[in-house]
């Protein structure tokens, strides 16, 4: 590993755990308020992606980054209002069963208006091309509006919930709702704006990450299951603990493709050597950079063992 | 009198018959993925055979006379499981010929299904015609009387590639990238192999295999690639994995050359640009551009039609080698059909193709070509409007890619 290596690992995993925060933000607040765990999360960062593309047909990328968010904030806001809402005085199982319902149907939905292959969902030709050099690589415009847009969202919730009476009311309902709608606020109004302003977010996160990465219809079933590492692994409901779990998995994932250790390297020193064909070496030779995408899963079981309540959580599981 | 009165009328209604069904159908499943990451690949192949079958069945001059060949397509979403599924349907609405490509992982599944479900209905076999998937085992260990490769396999096309990277003194470092599954690992061990033979001072500075048509974003690995120091990679990647590596090593600025399969193939042309001119090169059977190779009526009819480029040249080979072999044996009964199909020496689009007896695997000329402007003369055909296609750099005739087999090949008992 060299200097080169190193810096452009931390800059394309800061860059994938930012856009990663953008989408558990979401997640971990409704969660967090509501005690909704919404695994239709991903769905909605899926349909921000198709309809950034679509609309993006019309108004340019820019404008589709504002519209596609606010319409899928409102399709969020209506299913909490006119789904979610009916399920939760059943508990918090029928929730989940619904959310886990919804995944389906937005998948099949959005195969049967968009088609079941990758949609050509490119970014503004102002960010086409490199923003610096570090040694040798170069490191793409496009990457550094990925981590400045996170970083602006981020800056955005923080200061929306801790400096506006909106957010004091939303931390205040966030722990003692029946406090709050004693005080006369409408507290299921309030649910309603946070899963709308959550879906928003993944919605967001889906315009952004549509171009970067892939718009396809599988493209909600890849982060689906990360971002719920990210939000146990910082720690249920805790914006601060996503954060971090969500840059920390970002340079995990990037950073572990490049290490070539593997168990047998490890034992190499003690003077133990097997071929290709030895009993065991499928095991023993597989290397970090070969298990890879299954390290955030990992992290998960062992976090749920050893530190329940996530890095940054405040109440236990 | 009476009686040769009726056996007039028998041969004339047979006679008649015979007109009135003068056209058999041989219907091919088509089982590939059509959806997904890997989607827009199948979907043009599609196409592609397609525009084939308009030209086999052509009414004035047709490929096999009284015969009409007809494709139906199903989507296996590039899966194994999906695969068997659908051939137990097609079985039953009557398929005897199913045809499949993309993926050998899901190629040998399906070659298995075949010879287990040919072994248990005699009467009803399936022929499976690989027109893309490249795994040598597949006709080396588990070769298989009912399995016909269309397309030169992984051994085949690495030796024509090394053969023509023996005499490129620039290279001195090479990565290996591909996908973790049978072709993939196929391909890195073919490289390793030959270029230990042929260039035995060239250095594999690093190797990885990623899983299949799951990472969104390689830049992780072309930081790899960076930091390996090497100026070469070859890859056995296609589709999306490949059009993906392409887009984000001009992302990071990487200045390597690489030296693939698949750079052909549905969204790498568009991926690669400019920014891909000189530097990537390609081992295939055949380009559009090259002299030697014929079929660029196919490319601009199909342009015409689909708006859509003809790169999976096996198709044509497929349905030629079939038409051939139908002929041949005089019917469209799939046993007497592969028995006729066993060492058939047809005229496809890279000029004479032989269906080797032993192994069933095609024997074919090959060509490295490189991706270069649109100049008019030896580049005429762009891929995806681009402006840039494929100019042959090295034509390797059948002999070069001749590889030994070790298969063991059970047939059954020859049909009168």
């Amino acid at each position: 590993m060299n200097y080169e290596f190193i810096s452009i690992s931390l800059l394309n995993g800061i860059s994938y755990g930012l856009l990663l925060f953008l989408l558990s933000a979401g997640l971990t607040l409704i969660l967090s308020m509501m005690g909704v765990l919404n695994f239709a999360h991903a769905s909605f960062y899926m349909l921000g992606a198709y309809f950034g593309y679509t609309i993006s047909q019309y108004v340019g990328f820019w404008g589709a980054l504002v519209l596609a968010p606010i319409v899928v904030g409102f399709l969020g806001a209506m299913i909490e209002k006119y789904g979610l809402r009916r399920t939760h005085k059943f508990g918090h199982v029928p929730e989940l069963l619904f959310t886990f319902g919804l995944t389906f149907i937005i998948v099949e939905l959005v195969q049967l208006f968009w088609g079941r292959n990758a949609l050509p969902f490119r970014g503004p030709e102002i960010l086409d091309g490199s923003a610096f050099t570090i040694f040798t690589s170069t490191f793409p415009k496009y990457k550094v509006f990925m981590m400045v847009a996170s970083l602006f969202m981020l800056l955005v919730l923080y200061l929306g919930l801790t400096r506006t009476r909106v957010g004091l009311i939303i931390q205040a309902a966030l722990t003692h709702p029946e406090t709050v709608q004693a005080l006369g606020h409408n507290v299921p109004r309030v649910f309603m704006m946070v899963f709308g302003g959550g879906t928003a977010l993944a919605a967001l996160a889906g315009v952004i990450g549509g171009p970067a990465f892939v718009t396809d219809p599988a493209m909600g079933a890849t982060v689906g299951s990360i971002i719920f590492v990210v939000v146990v692994v910082g720690g249920m409901g805790s914006l601060a603990g996503a954060f971090i779990a969500s840059i920390l998995i970002g340079c995990l994932q990037t950073f572990a493709v490049g290490i070539e250790t593997s168990l047998l390297s490890l034992l190499a020193p003690m003077g133990v050597s097997m071929g290709v064909n030895d009993f065991g070496y499928a095991v023993m030779g597989l290397k970090i950079s070969q298990i890879a995408p299954i390290l955030p899963y990992l992290l998960l079981v062992l976090i749920l063992i050893f530190r329940p309540k996530g890095l940054l959580g405040t109440r236990e599981g | 009198m009476k009686h040769t009165f009726i056996k007039t009328l028998v041969a004339a209604s047979v006679l008649a018959s015979g007109a009135a069904f003068a056209q058999q159908t041989v219907k091919i499943a088509y089982i590939d993925g059509l959806s997904g990451m890997m989607g827009p690949v199948g979907q043009n192949q599609v196409k592609s055979f397609a525009e084939v079958l308009t030209k086999a069945n052509d009414a004035k001059t047709p490929w096999a006379p009284g015969y009409k060949f007809q494709l139906d397509t199903y989507d296996n979403k590039t899966s194994p499981q999906e695969t068997l599924t659908i051939l137990k349907t097609v079985i039953d609405q009557g398929y005897r010929y199913v045809a499949q490509g993309n993926s050998s992982g899901v190629g040998m599944a399906l070659q298995d299904a075949v010879n287990k479900h040919n072994d248990r209905n005699p009467g009803k076999e399936i022929v499976y015609l690989n027109y893309a998937a490249v795994d040598p085992d597949m006709t080396n260990a588990k070769c298989s009387f009912w399995h016909f490769r269309f397309d030169s396999n992984v051994d085949q096309k690495m030796e024509a590639l090394t053969s023509f990277m023996k005499d490129e003194k620039a290279i001195k470092n090479v990565f290996l990238l591909n996908q973790n599954y049978s072709f993939g690992h196929q391909v890195a061990k073919a490289a390793k192999e030959m270029l230990g033979r042929k260039r035995p001072d060239v250095k594999i500075v690093g190797e990885d295999l990623h899983p299949i048509a799951q990472v969104k974003d390689f830049s992780p690995y072309v930081a790899k690639i960076k930091a390996s120091g090497a100026d070469s990679v070859i890859t056995g990647n296609w589709g999306s994995d490949m059009a993906l590596l392409i887009k984000a090593s001009n992302d990071a600025g990487l200045k390597v050359n690489f030296y693939t399969y698949y750079a052909g193939t549905t969204g790498v042309p568009t991926a690669m640009g400019a920014t891909g001119a000189d530097r990537v090169r390609m081992v295939s059977y055949w380009n559009p551009n090259d002299s030697r190779f014929t079929g660029q009526d196919i490319v601009k009819s199909m342009k015409d039609k689909t708006k859509d480029d003809f790169y999976t040249m096996a198709t044509y080979t497929s349905i030629r080698m079939l038409a051939d072999s139908v002929n041949k044996a005089k019917s469209a009964d799939p046993v007497k059909v592969a028995f006729a199909m066993e060492g058939m020496k047809s005229k496809s689009l890279n000029g004479e193709v032989e269906m080797r007896a032993a192994d069933h695997q095609a024997q074919q000329p090959l060509a490295i070509a490189v991706w270069a402007k649109v100049d008019g003369k030896t580049v005429k055909f762009d891929q995806e409007n681009t402006g840039y296609g494929w100019k042959t750099i090295s034509y390797q005739p059948s002999y070069v890619g001749v590889q030994p087999h070790s298969c063991q090949m059970k047939r059954p008992n020859k049909p009168a």
